[in-house]
């Protein structure tokens, strides 16, 4: 017969203070898991949404990142009049070649820090290539002159941002006309401007990539087959869902490996208080144990009553724990992507199945610290307990 | 010393849970010395500069480069000693999974400027004579097995193809701030290969006396201002510090988790201490009956607590201090000279103290004010 909940809900309710102090020691490990993990999957997720399946990112051969990339005008035009390319409503092929050099901006918070910002050169079709890209205030900037669309992401952590302000950087001055989003995506910490304007302001001659959108996904191989065949130039042909994949690999492992072990030991640690809350409660309820044991409970069914109550104190942990991680949610920080020097900010996000892997966390850690301590309570000698 | 047979014997009684307790104290201390470590070790590369040495860079992003025909006018700079110039290579070995620093340097001028990177009189003199050789940080020597002597074939991420180098020498840094896993090769050599281009990543220079830094970075940006490429002078450590700032608010994060961790073992800590004198309440009183004052009491169950979060700190902050030494941790290149500071260990020593301070003045005070004949009237 099982012993019920009820009575475990009214032993916790007898010692106040250390089963709060133990819940809340497991609701700070689960509230660093989940919060840890949520700034690992934010960056990740900010990466990975910034490339999209359907489009093909071409860069020179061994180019790691789009930074150490560079394609001449002729690639650029033999890319151009790929045939598996899809057509806009106008009928141009959605080819978009564009450079990319990082920018070195001062930040609002923090004036002695400086931040450097991706300035992508890119023309008409670079807008149309990625569907995710959205402008959010303003006009597309006009051909011919010194004018800058910004991510989301840079508007206010920057100053001279707000659409009409004037930035200058690269001696001379280039006027904000839009704002975009881009889906969280990487992209959104990037500021968009003409290339023919860009490239000679950065004494540049070549693109450093080139992005097109396929009529037919599926084409993607045979893109890839007979551009990298192709003896005009060497290029790397990649998925750019794949690349950007790639490219959040090393920061999004080290900061979930830095998630995994930070809150491992500290688990360990909360573990440790939950061992000595159980065998505490133990000890102080022999009698109570020994009086259970004599009206016919199961020595199991102690057992599974003391693991219970140490994860239902556990679970109460892991819910206050999800309360405290909640609030960063959608927190936007920032980090340099190393591989570009590039700064990138992305939002904290917690997912449900985050939440609900913290919890289970906490029930774990519960019932292991809970384990040993209702192993004893079956074990309890009867006689010598009652007297 | 006579009580502290008592003390040892009250800590002896629950070995379990002193054991636990003293364990949590420590792996606590132990994550709040390695992740105040990280902050320190970027602070100390955020720091690490001569003062007599500037950095000359594009000013318009640090990435794009300036003219090596820039070397004789800032030698020509009244004030200026020693004028280098290196390159970012980005190049990759084997399967590129382990990242290092590769910089194709001019490099006489290059060793002579920093002469914090010490290499064997022979070695460098091999390095110099060889055009197609490469000076190795001692850290590669560990990593990939390398040897003097041997060919090593790189990825040109940035400049295209294989290139191979010779091993001359390998260099070991003196100040722990500066990289030890760098491989560094002669900018002749990758000139030559790209075509006579000329372009030069960023220039370090000496000057006389730190005194003069100021004029004569100012000297040197006016004198280029109106040049298809201007360029920004700053001092070694403020180009230093700016690559530490693209940490972005990792520090904050660092000490949020620390403050985390450090709380969530004040809890452990604190239960365990009350559990321990709610348990001993009758003791307590029979102790106060044969003439132990309230102070003594009180002193009592603080020292037991002390001894507990003491000796945990002893055990964490010595293992973070011992381990990271051991191993040579340093973060897969991202944090060189990574070292738990002495500063540190002490910041930790007084957690320990406030660890045993708030986790103990409650039980203490407790027993101090135990009623006596209320608590006796439970024993048998």
């Amino acid at each position: 017969m099982k012993i019920p909940i009820s009575y475990n809900l009214r032993s916790m309710r007898a010692r106040p203070v250390s089963t709060a102090l133990t819940a809340l020691g497991i609701a700070l490990v689960v509230a660093v898991f989940i919060g840890m993990l949520a700034l690992a999957n934010g960056f990740a997720s900010a990466l990975v949404k910034t490339g999209s399946a359907d489009n093909v990112l071409v860069l020179r051969k061994g180019a790691d990142n789009e930074m150490s990339s560079s394609l001449d005008r002729e690639a650029s035009s033999i890319l151009a009049s790929v045939p598996q390319a899809a057509r806009g409503d106008d009928g141009h092929a959605l080819v978009s070649a564009e450079s990319y050099v990082v920018i070195p901006l001062g930040r609002i918070e923090d004036t002695t820090g400086m931040a450097n910002v991706v300035l992508r050169g890119v023309d008409a079709e670079a807008w149309k290539v990625r569907s995710n890209v959205k402008l959010t205030q303003g006009r597309l900037p006009a051909s011919g002159q010194n004018e800058l669309c910004l991510g989301a992401k840079l508007v206010g952590r920057f100053p001279n941002t707000a659409v009409g302000q004037s930035m200058t950087f690269a001696g001379r001055p280039w006027e904000v006309v839009c704002h975009f989003t881009a889906g969280g995506s990487a992209f959104e910490s990037e500021m968009w401007g003409g290339s023919e304007q860009v490239m000679p302001a950065l004494r540049r001659d070549n693109f450093q990539s080139v992005t097109l959108r396929l009529a037919d996904p599926g084409a993607f191989e045979e893109v890839k087959r007979s551009l990298e065949a192709d003896k005009r130039f060497t290029v790397d042909v990649h998925k750019e869902s794949v690349f950007y994949a790639q490219q959040s690999q090393l920061l999004g492992n080290i900061l979930r490996i830095l998630a995994v072990l930070i809150t491992s030991i500290m688990a360990v640690g909360a573990i440790f208080g939950a061992v000595n809350t159980m065998y505490a409660a133990v000890s102080s309820r022999m009698p109570e144990i020994a009086v259970l044991l004599t009206l016919g409970f199961k020595p199991r069914s102690v057992l599974a009553s003391f693991l219970i109550e140490s994860a239902l104190i556990a679970f109460i942990g892991g819910v206050v724990g999800c309360l405290i991680a909640l609030p960063l949610n959608g927190l936007v920080t920032s980090t340099t992507n190393w591989a570009t020097f590039s700064e990138i900010a992305f939002a904290f996000r917690i997912t449900p199945v985050l939440l609900l892997a913290g919890l289970v966390f906490a029930v774990v850690m519960g019932m292991l610290g809970g384990f040993f301590p209702a192993r004893r309570a079956s074990k309890v000698p009867v006689i010598q307990a009652l007297r | 010393m006579k009580f502290w047979t008592l003390l040892r014997a009250n800590l002896g009684r629950h070995k379990r849970r002193t054991f636990l307790t003293i364990t949590s104290v420590a792996l606590a201390l132990f994550l709040f010395a390695s992740l105040r470590s990280v902050i320190t070790t970027i602070g100390a590369a955020a720091q690490f500069g001569s003062a007599r040495r500037l950095v000359t860079t594009n000013s318009t992003g640090f990435i794009l480069p300036l003219p090596v025909a820039y070397a004789n006018r800032l030698e020509a700079v009244p004030g200026m000693e020693k004028v280098t110039w290196a390159n970012w290579f980005g190049g990759q070995y084997g399967d590129g999974k382990r990242f290092f620093a590769t910089f194709a340097v001019d490099a006489k001028s290059y060793l002579d400027i920093y002469p914090e990177m010490s290499v064997p009189a022979d070695q460098k003199e091999a390095f110099l004579r060889d055009k197609g050789g490469a000076l190795i940080g001692a850290r590669l020597v560990d990593l990939f097995g390398w040897k003097v002597g041997q060919n090593v074939t790189l990825r040109g991420t940035i400049f295209p193809g294989d290139w191979i180098f010779t091993i001359r020498g390998v260099y070991t840094p003196t100040d722990p701030s500066i990289n030890d896993d760098a491989l560094m090769f002669h900018y002749d050599y990758l000139d030559e290969r790209t075509g006579h281009k000329g372009n030069v990543g960023w220039y370090i220079l000496e000057i006389d006396k730190p005194d003069n830094a100021a004029q004569i970075a100012k000297t040197i940006d006016d004198q280029f201002k109106s040049s298809p490429y201007p360029t920004k002078t700053g001092t070694e450590q403020a180009f230093n510090a700016s690559f530490a700032t693209m940490w972005g608010n990792i520090g904050l994060l660092m000490n949020t988790i620390g403050l985390a961790v450090v709380f969530a073992i004040l809890l452990v800590t604190a239960n365990a201490m009350m559990m321990s004198a709610r348990e001993r309440t009758r003791e307590l009183a029979v102790l106060k009956t044969i003439g132990y004052s309230d102070r003594l009491l009180f002193g009592l169950v603080l020292a037991e607590a002390g001894l507990i979060t003491i000796t945990g700190a002893i055990l964490g902050l010595g293992a973070a201090k011992l381990l990271y030494r051991a191993t040579n941790f340093n973060a897969a290149g991202f944090l060189p000279g990574f070292d738990v500071s002495w500063a540190t260990i002490a910041t930790g020593g007084v957690i320990a103290m406030v660890l045993m301070l708030a986790s103990g003045i409650v039980p203490a005070m407790q027993a101090a004010r135990l009623p006596v004949v209320a608590a006796l009237r439970n024993v048998e």
